[in-house]
């Protein structure tokens, strides 16, 4: 039998489990606060199996009080402890807006920097399952409107395994956006795979003629719709953000002087959205080196429907971003 | 003082009725020079006086001991000179001087000061509630015997995060004494035109949490109940809820004509001022004299002309340092 261990199969949602039992392994102060986290298992069962193994003081189940858990987890954190939380899905934190916003975003600046927050919260984002308007949305960049907040969106498995400890690690509130549709996605990860920057963005496919930026769920698209324009000749770069806030602005700024293009693929609107912030950024600081306007390929501008071809019809798509690249192309090539 | 040392006979000490009188009248000349500096524009923003409600936080404060934790409201001018933040550095951040508890980035609303474990003032009616559950939730998991102590208004029982962090702190038992100062009025609503049940206690009491009404304008009246209540806490009782029933005299704000209550209500409350009530019973007993009261006036007036120079004389925070503490200078934490 070989010593030598290979990559192992690995899901994204076991991924994310095995961050978590690492990090309660690693540090006792480490603690699980959710909606079902315990008995149940976790709505996607990221956290199957943990009451067993760390017991219910460390996994710990919450009545349907986001506020107060939220809340109680910032006080927590001021208390020495390293709690991670889990939001069944972001519609529902905004139950717990007052708290994220009003005090684990603000306590360090309101205090002068005495009292810091080290908080992780771990989210359920996005649609692609038609569960509809109120179970389906993409706020992590309206998150990442507020100073004192780190937004990261992990959107590889490396991330999703890594991500989690680098988070813990930062003595500031970090909110985790997990994409639902990548919990099932399945892939190669290093047996030794662990923490890892939360601070760059990274290329995940090179190429010179245009730049596709996106993060989180629809970095598999954009890839996808990559691999599919480079049959026709063009190469598209792909940057995964990673995260929201901070943004790693110049990392998108190489990029675009180079291929002199930009694509922004965001499941979140248009209107007010990141990628809008994206765009200026690029107007900013590279609009000399721009070949033609920045595109956008966002959500369309209405609440997440239910039926699946409107659902569909309202998200990018890999086609919806070929077209918008290919008319880019078409009209400056 | 010792826990031993906190028993109920002590309040009846000479000695301690001295100082109960002397911290009242602390508070109460700290206040009325803040309305002075604001009619002096020294101090802006929203300031909030205490005035007639000392008796409540200088009660409950003989009681805290330094390693427990206080979560207060934008009403805590008091609460933290009691607490033994130095009127300089209170009275500094009004001024906004770098020199403040909270090098000016808090103001009146916002007092924090890691050394006595004073963990704010919180100007969203209920946010305090739920820190206070997550304060209290640390201690617990890490073995130590604290108590969290969080103030807060009448008006918070009105919203939901009272009720959420009520539940919660009674369903994990944990170490909490909530002091809710019903004023009677939040802002200028008062209870009976907010609330369907205005017997607060009866609200806590339906989680399971023992709950006391209190004579909020009788000093030995709250240090009692007080220490009945946090005997409890503090051997593991799980949380208690204590009702302090009080009035403040002043305007709610700077702002406030006052046209939700009668100048009569005000005049009669008046009559139960719980300095003038303590200053006659301990004339009567001959517990003070005239020249011992005038002795402390002297003394608290000294204090505070030395806290408004200090906060005249102090320096502002550069504007270079203008966005410092919205994230942490440090890593790994």
């Amino acid at each position: 039998m070989s010593t030598e261990k290979g990559p192992i199969r690995i899901t994204y949602r076991e991924a994310m489990k095995q961050a978590i039992r690492d990090a309660l392994l690693r540090d006792p102060r480490v603690f699980v606060m959710g909606e079902d986290v315990g008995r149940y298992g976790g709505c996607y069962a990221v956290t199957k199996g943990l009451l067993d193994e760390f017991g219910p003081e460390r996994i710990r189940d919450t009545p349907l009080s986001e506020s107060a858990f939220v809340g109680a987890g910032i006080g927590a954190a001021m208390g020495g402890m390293r709690p991670i939380i889990e939001m069944m899905t972001v519609n529902f934190s905004l139950l717990a807006l007052d708290q994220i916003v009003n005090n684990a975003a603000t306590i360090l600046h309101m205090s002068g920097g005495q009292f810091n927050v080290p908080l992780v919260i771990r989210m359920t984002t996005g649609a692609g399952r038609q569960l509809a308007a109120q179970h389906s949305h993409s706020l992590e960049g309206w998150y990442a409107h507020i100073p004192g907040l780190k937004v990261l969106a992990p959107a590889t498995l490396e991330d999703a395994r890594g991500m989690l400890w680098t988070a813990l690690e930062d003595p500031d509130p970090v909110l985790i956006f997990e994409h639902n549709a990548l919990y099932n996605m399945e892939g190669e990860l290093a047996p030794d795979a662990g923490a890892i920057d939360i601070d760059k963005a990274a290329i995940r496919r090179p190429g010179a003629d245009v730049t596709l930026i996106t993060y989180g769920g629809s970095l598999r698209k954009a890839i996808e719709a990559a691999e599919n324009l480079a049959q026709e000749h063009i190469e598209a770069e792909v940057l995964d953000l990673r995260s929201l806030r901070p943004l790693d602005t110049s990392t998108f700024i190489d990029s675009v002087s180079r291929t002199h293009r930009a694509v922004i693929i965001d499941e979140g609107w248009r209107t007010g959205g990141i990628s809008a912030e994206i765009s200026a950024r690029i107007m900013e600081e590279a609009f000399y080196e721009l070949d033609c306007p920045v595109a956008r390929v966002c959500s369309a501008e209405v609440p997440i429907p239910y039926a699946k071809h409107l659902e569909d019809a309202a998200l990018p798509q890999v086609a919806s971003i070929m077209e918008v690249v290919k008319q880019m192309m078409g009209g400056h090539g | 003082m010792s826990l031993a040392a906190n028993s109920p006979e002590s309040t009846l000490d000479r000695a301690h009725c001295v100082d109960l009188m002397r911290q009242m009248l602390r508070v109460r000349r700290f206040e009325e020079k803040c309305a002075e500096l604001y009619n002096a524009s020294k101090i802006r923003g929203f300031l909030h006086l205490y005035i007639g409600e000392e008796a409540v936080a200088v009660g409950a404060m003989q009681v805290l001991q330094p390693e427990d934790a206080i979560v207060a409201t934008y009403r805590e001018h008091g609460h933290a000179l009691l607490r033994g933040i130095s009127a300089r550095s209170i009275m500094a951040e009004m001024f906004g001087k770098v020199e403040g508890c909270s090098r000016g980035r808090g103001g009146s609303m916002h007092l924090f000061d890691a050394a006595t474990r004073f963990y704010g003032g919180n100007a969203i009616v209920g946010g305090g509630l739920p820190i206070a559950v997550g304060l209290a939730l640390a201690d617990k998991m890490l073995g130590r015997e604290r108590v969290t102590a969080c103030f807060f208004g009448e008006g918070a029982v009105a919203e939901g995060e009272f009720h959420e962090s009520m539940n919660l702190a009674a369903l994990w038992n944990l170490p909490v004494l909530f002091c809710c100062e019903n004023n009677l009025y939040a802002m200028g609503t008062a209870l009976k035109r907010s609330e369907s049940e205005v017997d607060l206690c009866l609200k806590a009491s339906s989680y399971e949490v023992p709950a006391w009404p209190v004579d909020g304008m009788d000093v030995i009246a709250c240090e009692n109940a007080t220490r009945h209540a946090y005997l409890s806490v503090h051997s593991g009782g799980g949380p208690c809820f204590l009702e302090f029933r009080t009035y403040r005299f002043r305007a709610h704000s700077m702002f406030d004509p006052q046209l939700y209550r009668d100048k009569q209500e005000i005049e009669e409350w008046k009559k139960r001022d719980p300095i003038t009530s303590l200053q006659s019973r301990l004339t009567e007993r001959g517990l003070i004299s005239d020249g011992e009261l005038k002795q402390l006036e002297d003394e608290i007036a000294a204090e505070i002309a030395d806290a408004t120079e200090f906060a005249e004389k102090g320096t502002l925070e550069p504007v270079e340092a203008l966005v410092r503490f919205v994230y942490s200078e440090k890593r790994g934490a």
